[in-house]
């Protein structure tokens, strides 16, 4: 009994453990780069704009890696500086190219990636459109029969029941 | 046999796509600077911080810059191939210690060897961002003129070396 009394408490402490270090991990995380809020906030909006490169998928705002958090301190200084969110885009262009945008400008090469998936929309609704037509047609009421083919109709579907009937 | 045309062209048109896809390099962003004038910098040599180098100091000259890094695995793999290029004295390598402990750096060049002419530190990797590293090692080649004239992402292979760098360095030595 007191081993397991023992064991727990190992395990509460434990745990109490991890949750302080998480706490200071997360503190460190977020401690703050400059006093101003403010400005804090301006860096973040650009940095949202801002594609990492070492991690491709993430936003300079959103990374850890090294280069985003260098990347966000350059933001930083050059707002300080009194430089404007395009400016700075314009630097970060300029030197790890178009792809740094996390939203691509519209331009020559990035036109199939804004209009391709509309392209693409239209052209399968186009093709849906012709074949609904088609079914149409193909759905439109059939001529009535004549004397023969009811008879000949009649004669089948009667057959077809004697058939399922005289099943054992 | 016609009905199965359709899906079959769709279907190859896939497997064109996905084939180019998969030989994509994701990683390899085509750098804008290639072309351009490599960005100025003067920075503290490794050897002596006290002295510094600047790209003015490198004009006129055919160049290549190697940014790299102790603590860069990667550079590790590459590093022997720098050796054997600058033992052939056909182009001065210039390293740029990206991001690096001096101590480091130095106990590293000591273990594995220094093909540097010179190199840079660029301790805060504010000249790294200049010229638009993400992936250490990186590789720069700079003409005469001052001008990036190709870079590469990653370790340099000796493939790379033969088929990219030597033909290139003699054609703008020339």
């Amino acid at each position: 009994m007191a081993e397991i009394m023992r064991m727990a408490l190992g395990t509460g402490l434990g745990l109490v453990m991890l949750a302080a270090a998480g706490l200071a991990a997360h503190a460190k995380d977020a401690l703050p780069m400059s006093a101003d809020p403010a400005l804090e906030a301006r860096v973040m909006a650009v940095a949202e704009e801002l594609r990492c490169l070492v991690c491709q998928n993430e936003t300079i705002a959103a990374s850890q890696a090294d280069l985003a958090v260098d990347l966000r301190k350059q933001i930083r200084i050059k707002l300080q500086q009194g430089q404007s969110e395009v400016q700075i885009l314009d630097f970060m262009v300029a030197r790890y190219g178009e792809f740094v945008r996390y939203r691509p400008a519209l331009n020559a090469g990035t036109v199939l990636l804004w209009v391709g998936p509309f392209a693409l929309l239209a052209v399968a609704g186009v093709v849906l459109m012709m074949n609904i037509r088609q079914r149409r047609w193909l759905g439109a009421a059939p001529p009535p029969l004549n004397e023969a083919e009811r008879q000949r109709l009649n004669a089948l579907l009667g057959e077809a029941d004697t058939a399922g009937a005289s099943r054992p | 046999m016609k009905r199965y045309l359709i899906p079959l062209l769709v279907f190859l048109v896939l497997v064109g796509f996905l084939a180019v896809g998969l030989n994509l390099k994701p990683r390899e962003i085509p750098s804008p600077l290639v072309g351009k004038p490599a960005p100025a910098f003067s920075l503290p040599t490794l050897a002596a911080p006290d002295q510094s180098l600047s790209t003015q100091d490198l004009r006129g000259k055919v160049w290549v810059l190697n940014v790299w890094a102790s603590w860069c695995v990667a550079c590790r793999e590459e590093h022997a191939l720098m050796v054997e290029m600058a033992k052939l004295k056909v182009v001065p390598i210039y390293g740029l210690n990206y991001k690096d402990k001096r101590d480091d750096a130095l106990a590293w060049l000591n273990q594995f060897g220094n093909p540097y002419a010179t190199s840079l530190s660029d301790t805060e990797g504010l000249v790294g961002i200049d010229y638009g590293v993400y992936g250490v090692p990186e590789t720069f080649v700079i003409d005469k003129a001052g001008v990036i004239r190709h870079k590469i992402i990653g370790p340099v292979t000796p493939a790379t070396v033969r088929d990219v760098l030597l033909p290139l360095v003699a054609k703008l030595n020339s």
